[in-house]
Parts: C-alpha cells; structure tokens; sequence
C-alpha cells in the first residue's frame, strides 16, 4: 500500500474506526521508508512551498492550453488549488506509484532550482501522476494540505500499531521532529525518551460539565478557578533551556519572549502548566490585543510594553526533573505556590486564583457574570486528582458561561471553500442602524447540511445583486449568532468586531425587522466596559 | 428575426407561436424532458417524445392533453418546421430542431454525448443557432468514461458485500436510477429500489423499458437484507428512510462528485461522477459538431464559457437566461 491508497481509503469513509484501521493496515503493508514520512504528513508535516502558486498557474494554464482566466474561475468553483489543477491537468494514462520519500526530498530540493529548473521538474510530476496521486503531489507542493484525519486519530493508529500506550506515542510525537532525522526506532524508542527535554507533557484537556454531575459532586471536594481567556501553554525549563508550548502544540518560544529570563530563575527540569495572558497594570487586558501581538513577524519593543503577558499558573507538572503528574492535586497545588513565592518570578507568573463557594448555586451566580472577570467560565478539578493525558471526563470538567447571542439579518452571500464549493455557506450579517442594515459580522458554521441546502436554494433565488462572487439577497433571513467577546474596532465597517461568531441557529420565526441593533452590541460593549473599570 | 427568444414564460417561437420547456403556463409546450424543471405543471397542450409521455402523466397527472411523437419525424406548426431527436440525457429525452425559411435552429435540452447504455444516443445536428446547456461549462468537469465508473460501482458494492454492508446507490430517479440499474451486476447480491424509482420503472414499462429490482415496502424486513444494494434519490440522503437500512455505505452518482468539496458535502462514503449532462470535453465537441455561427448557452457556467466559445471557436456566444437548472431537476 502506498500514501496514495491509503489516503483514498480515508477519504472514502466518515467513520473514526474504519480510519484508523486503514492507517494501521497501512503501517503493516507499507515501505519502511516511507511510513514514518507518512505519519508526519497525517500530522501537518509539510515541506517549505518552493514555488508561488502563481506560477503555478501560469504553467498549468500554458500547458492545458485553457485561458488564465478560465483557470481561475475553475479554482473559484473548485475552492482548492491543488485539486483544481489536477483536475485539469490529469491525462487519460494510469499514474506512477506514489512515493512519498523522493516527492518530498524532490519538493525541498527544488527550493534550490532556478525557475525553469523547478518548472521542469514540476511538468515531469504534472505528466506521470494522474487523478488522487496528482492531487496530492500539488497539495504538499503548495503546502496546505489537510487528509481529514486528526492527529489524535494517527496517535490511536500508532498506539494500536506498535502496541503502545496512546500517552506514550503522544507523549513522542508531540513537538517538531524531522522525519528525515528520524526513524520508527529512533522515535518510538524507550531510551531515547530522556533526550527530548525540549516537549512538553500532553495536556490534559476539560470536557464541558454534564449537568448530572451536580447532582453527586461536593463542593469541598473540588478546586473551582475562573477561566481565563487566554492561551493555555506550558513553560518548561530544563537543561538550562527555555520552552513555551501551547496547547495546540506549537513551540512559541519566541512569541512569549517575556518568559525568557525564567530559564536563569527556575531550577532545570521544571514544567508549568497555565494560562498565557496579556496583563497590565494589575489587571488583565483584552485578549484580542495578544492574538494581534502574536500575529506579528517581529515584535517590537513597544507591543512588549504595550501588550505585556504573563502565565496565570495552575499546575505543576515537573519539579527537579520529577515527573509531578501522578500525585494529587492539591498536592501539586501546593508545590506550585511554594515555587512562585520561593523565586523571584511575580512579574511573569500568577497563581492563578482559588474561588471558594458554599455551594454549586452560589459558583453558578459568578459563572453567568463570569466575563465581567475577564473569564469565560469556571474550571472544576477533583482536588485529589492526577494530571491525566488528553481530554478525559471525571477528574477535571470546564463550566462555560452562556455565549452572548445576537440577531442578525443575512444580507450577503458567499460559496465555500473545499467541502462546501458550489454551496453558498459564507453569510455576512447585518444589525439595525436607524433605517439601514449595517454589515457586523461574517460566519459559516453551526448549520445543517439540510438548513444549508434549504438556504442555498434560497439564496439562489433570492439573490439581488452579485458582487463577484458574493451575492446580496433580499433582507428577510434572520439568524442567531453566538460569540465570546465583542469590542469596538476601527477596521470593521461597523465599528464592532466579535469573537469566535458562529451561526446558533436560523429563527425562521423572526421577521428582519425584529432583528437587533447596532445600539444593542454597543450597549453590550459599554456594559462590559462599566464592568472592568 | 430570431426563432426563438425568452419572455417571461420561457423559450419561445413567434413564428410558430409555442414554447420550449415553458416554465409559466402556455397554450403549447415542446417538452424536451421529463425532469422537473424542463416539464413544468399548467401547460393546456404538451408536445414530447413518446417516451416521455408515461413520465408527464406519472408527474403532472393522467389527465394531461399529451402529443408524444417519434424521433426525426418533422411535422408542421404553424409554418415551422419542428422534429426530435436523441439528446442522450434521459430516457425520451429530445433535442428539438426548428427550421424555418431556410434558418435551423436547435434546443439541446439537456444533453450528454457519452452512450449511456439505455437512451437513445446523442445525434449530433447542423445547425445556425445552437442553444446548449452548459451545467459542466467548465475544464475542471472532465468525467471517466461511464464503463470505468459502472465497472468501479459494482466493483463497491462487491466489496461492500462481502464486508456484510448494504449500498445506498443515490442517483436522480428519473435517468440516473435506470443507468445504474441496467449496469449493476446482478450476481453480486439483490436489488431494490425506493419508491421514487420503482414508480418511474414502472411508468417507463408502459413503452417497453425493464429493469430490476424490487420496490422496498414499510413492511418488508429490512433485517434479511444483508450486501444488498438500494437505488434510492438523492433526498433520500440523510432520513429515517435510509437510517433502517444499516449497516451501509452510502455512494452518490452524479457529476458534481466529481468535486471533492460535493462528495464530502454531502457526507458519502463514496461519490461516482457519473453524469447525463455533457462534460467540458463534450461540450466542446457538441458546439463544434454543430456548425453553428450563433451559439446560446443556458443553465450552468454559462458565462465563462460563452467567453471560452467567443475567444476559442470566434463564434457567437451568448448567455440565455433561463430558470433551468440541474439541482433541481429532482424537486416536485
Ligand atoms: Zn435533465
Ligand atoms: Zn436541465
């Protein structure tokens, strides 16, 4: 079996069991050479593109001999570029067998080419693949691609293949490895295990809370914390050497510079586990201000000034190079307090804060007014509880607020990308403004595939103008949409700009006319604000 | 003056005063092909191929006043000259040819070139105004020759069978669901069929068309079938209908699978391009077979390739604004 196959396997299936199993048949089967390789790129390896899509382009429309023109409009309807040009470039020949090993070396030398070299090279691909192997020859060329398989699910493929604990194989690929340094045996390797000091623990993630579990949980047996909004990372110092990790397993080091200087405070072998915040003058600050700080090539010294970030702290996972996961928490709680008091860290890391309620009721109270905080909810840990790997129920459950919700008209109309091509799934939406509908916010999910159709159709009927290809429609739709944190902002045409909208659901009982206001999310913004000063 | 123009009501010929695939109510429709939105409700007489007719009645009522007529026979409306003859897409289905004072024009209604095995194949005609759909106007739609896919259908359901899963085929009722019924290979397991298939099987046994498979009835035992496969339509996707058929695997037959983004929308093991419309390869023959100075082109990408006509071909082309569309060609 070959990449190739084993990807049109788990395209061809919805179900989590039927994948893995592929992958495992497929670890079995496969090429030593080539199977580690294809567990990175499951994973979201990808080689650095060494061309620009526009040349890319440019050739395949030379070659198919269609206008650009009409390449582009291909790729508007297709929605992936990698796909559409091996739709139009795939000849009616079988195709060569897939390897991944030398397309991915060929990929990385051609960062060395001349453009008539890489061109060269390409055109051979573009001639002997066809089909799914052409398809995937584009997309690791342009780098974005995407099987559709999480990498939770590899890790269970992994755990069954080499007859390993899931923690463990975790625990190994976790990070950035170069599957050309590395081998099946040197990654999943016993000994070897002590030479990555630079990963991190998995996190152990919360499940929302179930609303039985009131029913049997004592308060006094848990630790409630807010929940912070922020970005959950752990800060390792081992070896002398500094890491930040975030929870989405990215190494981000060199974003959080301010934690630098830990490394000379905090013994080695120390492993924190917390949330990273943007924090002020005692106080934390909006959390959009990091998310801009971070979406920087280079921070400047005035953005350190401006936005500065701290890790609220809440476990400890590692203390002089012993593994601290097992023991319980209120244990660990109490290492973690002695540390931060021991070492002169205040200026870069918080305990993060106990609440105390006498009663489930009386924590609900704070939880519905939890944003005015800062936070977006409570945390709830069994105070005997070990730091479990990956996100478990029983020991640790995360206890939201309500999202706040706002009606919106649909006023514009857009196709998707990839999955949703041909189908229009964008909407942008629309509050009140004295007689006029102004555009406030753009989102997709949170629909049906039926309602989706259902609107699509719709739309197509009701559309009043095109734009490109974003359609107005009549004004009639009204949607409820759902989002953690509204503030002003100068580059939206509104003035306001949401986080984390989502489509809650279609009020097919509401008229456009009782949608809300552009009055209405100022007045939330201005209680929140009321509320932080 | 041009044979024929759009008004409100649809395609229509002064000079003959009737109508292509109307889609208001007329006195006199010309209908091409039974999908729905071609033949429409309302019209007082309706002109089609003979096989069509058991569809109209099956759809719009017994009580229509229906003309079937034969392929290449042409007969006389008001002074124009009308004939039909095989467009390939469906059973019945027509293009029609109109000629008057010299001038031919031709509606191809929808139309593929590839033989599909059970309409009668595509006839290519010369022509001065040629109005074609364009639902696959673009390079990306380039379908595998249909013996590839028929041959991949049952090569699915084989190994589905063998696994102890159903197969959930979805194909338009009307066309589709008869291809992939006259290729499955019958010694693999047993066919049945949704209601919407089995009432257009049976209407189409009117004109001496059979093909197998047994109606699924609320009452049958869904248990006993076991590697079984089931031609259903494609609104039959993601009901309680097909819930009871577990355990299954669903595979969708149509040319929009032949996107990714379309197969995995519609949440399906398993999408076959397998289409009655013209892919981008087709089209191109069919506009040059024509011979054709005035091309028109209706539902699809119709502006991109009236522009890819205009520059390649230097022929006329232009876009015809019609209410046809394939999507909907399985509603009502
Ligand atoms: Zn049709
Ligand atoms: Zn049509």
């Amino acid at each position: 079996m070959n990449f190739a196959t084993l990807f049109e396997r788990l395209d061809s299936t919805t179900k989590t069991s039927e994948k893995v199993t592929a992958i495992t048949d497929y670890l079995h089967a496969a090429d030593e050479t080539e199977k580690l390789l294809t567990v990175a790129v499951l994973m979201g390896y990808k080689p650095k593109r060494p061309v620009k899509t526009t040349e890319l382009r440019v050739w395949a429309a030379e070659i198919t001999e269609i206008p650009l023109w009409l390449l582009e409009e291909s790729y508007y309807v297709v929605g992936d570029l990698a796909e559409t040009l091996a739709l139009l470039l795939t000849a009616d020949h079988a195709s060569d067998v897939f390897k991944l090993r030398a397309i991915l070396q060929d990929i990385m030398m051609m960062q060395t080419y001349s453009p008539a070299q890489q061109r060269r090279a390409i055109e051979a691909y573009w001639k002997k693949f066809g089909g799914t192997s052409l398809f995937l020859f584009n997309k690791l060329l342009t780098g974005n691609f995407r099987v559709g398989v999480s990498r939770k699910l590899v890790v269970r493929a992994l755990s069954e293949y080499l007859a390993m604990e899931e923690a463990v194989v975790e625990h190994r690929v976790m990070g950035k490895w170069d599957p050309f340094e590395e081998s099946f045996n040197t990654l999943f390797h016993q000994q070897l295990l002590e030479e990555k000091h630079f990963l991190p623990y998995p996190f152990f993630l919360a499940y929302p809370v179930d609303p039985v579990f009131f029913d049997g949980a004592a308060i006094e047996d848990w630790i409630v914390e807010p929940k912070l909004d922020g970005i959950r990372g752990q800060i390792i110092v081992r070896q002398g050497e500094l890491f930040v990790w975030s929870r989405g397993e990215d190494l981000m080091t060199e974003k959080f510079v301010e934690f630098d200087e830990l490394k000379t405070i905090l013994p080695d072998g120390t492993v924190l586990d917390g949330e990273i915040i943007p924090w002020k003058n005692g106080r934390p600050l909006d959390f959009q201000l990091m998310q801009t700080r971070i979406g920087r090539k280079k921070i400047s010294r005035r953005h350190l000034e401006d936005v500065p970030l701290v890790m609220v702290c809440y476990d400890i996972l590692e203390w002089k190079s012993i593994d601290q996961r097992d023991r319980p928490l209120l244990e660990r709680r109490e290492l973690l307090e002695q540390v931060l008091q021991t070492y002169p860290v205040e200026n870069r890391l918080k305990l993060s804060e106990i609440k105390t309620f006498d009663s489930w009721e009386a924590a609900d109270l704070f939880r519905v007014e939890a944003r005015q905080q800062q936070a977006e909810g409570l945390m709830l840990k069994r105070k005997d509880s070990p730091y479990e790997v990956g996100r478990k129920r029983g020991n640790w459950w995360k206890w939201k607020t309500d999202p706040m919700t706002v009606d919106g008209v649909l006023i514009y109309a857009q196709s998707g990308h990839g999955r949703r091509a041909n189908l229009f799934t964008d909407y942008t939406f629309a509050v009140w403004d004295g007689g006029a509908l102004v555009p406030f916010a753009k989102a997709y999910s949170g629909l049906t595939d039926k309602e989706l159709l259902q609107i699509d159709q719709w739309i197509k009927r009701n559309t009043v103008e095109k734009f490109g290809p974003v359609r107005s429609v009549r004004p009639e739709l009204v949607f409820e949409l759902a989002f953690e944190g509204i503030s002003l902002s100068s580059r939206h045409k509104s003035g306001i700009a949401l986080r984390f909208p989502r489509i809650l659901r279609w009020r097919e009982d509401k008229p456009a006319a009782e949608a809300n206001t552009k009055q209405d999310l100022l007045d939330l913004i201005n209680a929140r604000h009321e509320s932080n000063s | 003056m041009a044979l024929l123009t759009i008004n409100e009501n649809g395609l229509y010929c002064k000079q003959g005063d009737f109508y292509i695939d109307p889609w208001r109510p007329v006195k006199v429709a010309l209908i091409t092909h039974g999908h729905s939105d071609h033949m429409r409700w309302g019209m007082k007489h309706y002109i089609c191929h003979q096989h069509t007719v058991p569809i109209l009645r099956l759809r719009l009522g017994i009580e229509q006043s229906v003309q079937g007529v034969e392929y290449g026979e042409p007969f006389e409306i008001n002074g124009v000259s009308v004939s039909f003859h095989p467009a390939g897409h469906i059973i019945g289905s027509s293009q029609i040819r109109l000629s008057y004072r010299g001038e031919v024009w031709v509606f191809t209604g929808d139309y593929k070139m590839e033989p599909d095995g059970v309409s009668a194949p595509f006839e290519s005609l010369l022509c001065d105004h040629f109005i074609s759909e364009c639902t696959f106007g673009l390079p990306v739609y380039r379908f595998p020759r249909a013996t590839v896919l028929y041959q991949a259908i049952n090569d699915w359901w084989k190994s589905n069978a063998q696994q102890g899963y159903n197969t959930v085929l979805y194909g338009y009722s009307l066309g589709k669901a008869q291809n992939i019924l006259a290729h499955l290979d019958k010694s693999i397991g047993d066919i049945y069929l949704h209601g919407a298939v089995a009432n257009v099987n049976e209407a189409l046994e009117e004109v001496g068309f059979h093909f197998p498979g047994v109606r699924m009835t609320t009452d049958m035992d869904r248990q006993s079938m076991e590697g079984a496969v089931i031609v259903a339509p494609p609104s039959a996707n993601n009901t309680p209908w097909v819930k009871k058929l577990k355990p299954y695997r669903e595979g969708m037959c149509s040319g929009w699978m032949q996107l990714r983004g379309s197969r995995r929308r519609r949440s399906v093991d398993k999408g076959f391009a397998l289409s009655d419309h013209c892919d981008w390869n087709q089209l191109n023959i069919a506009v040059e077979q024509s011979g054709a100075s005035h091309v028109y082109l209706t539902h699809g990408y119709e502006v991109n390739f009236a522009r890819w006509l205009a520059e390649r071909y230097q022929v006329e082309a232009a876009v015809l604004k019609t209410l046809y569309n394939d999507e909907m060609e399985e509603e009502g």
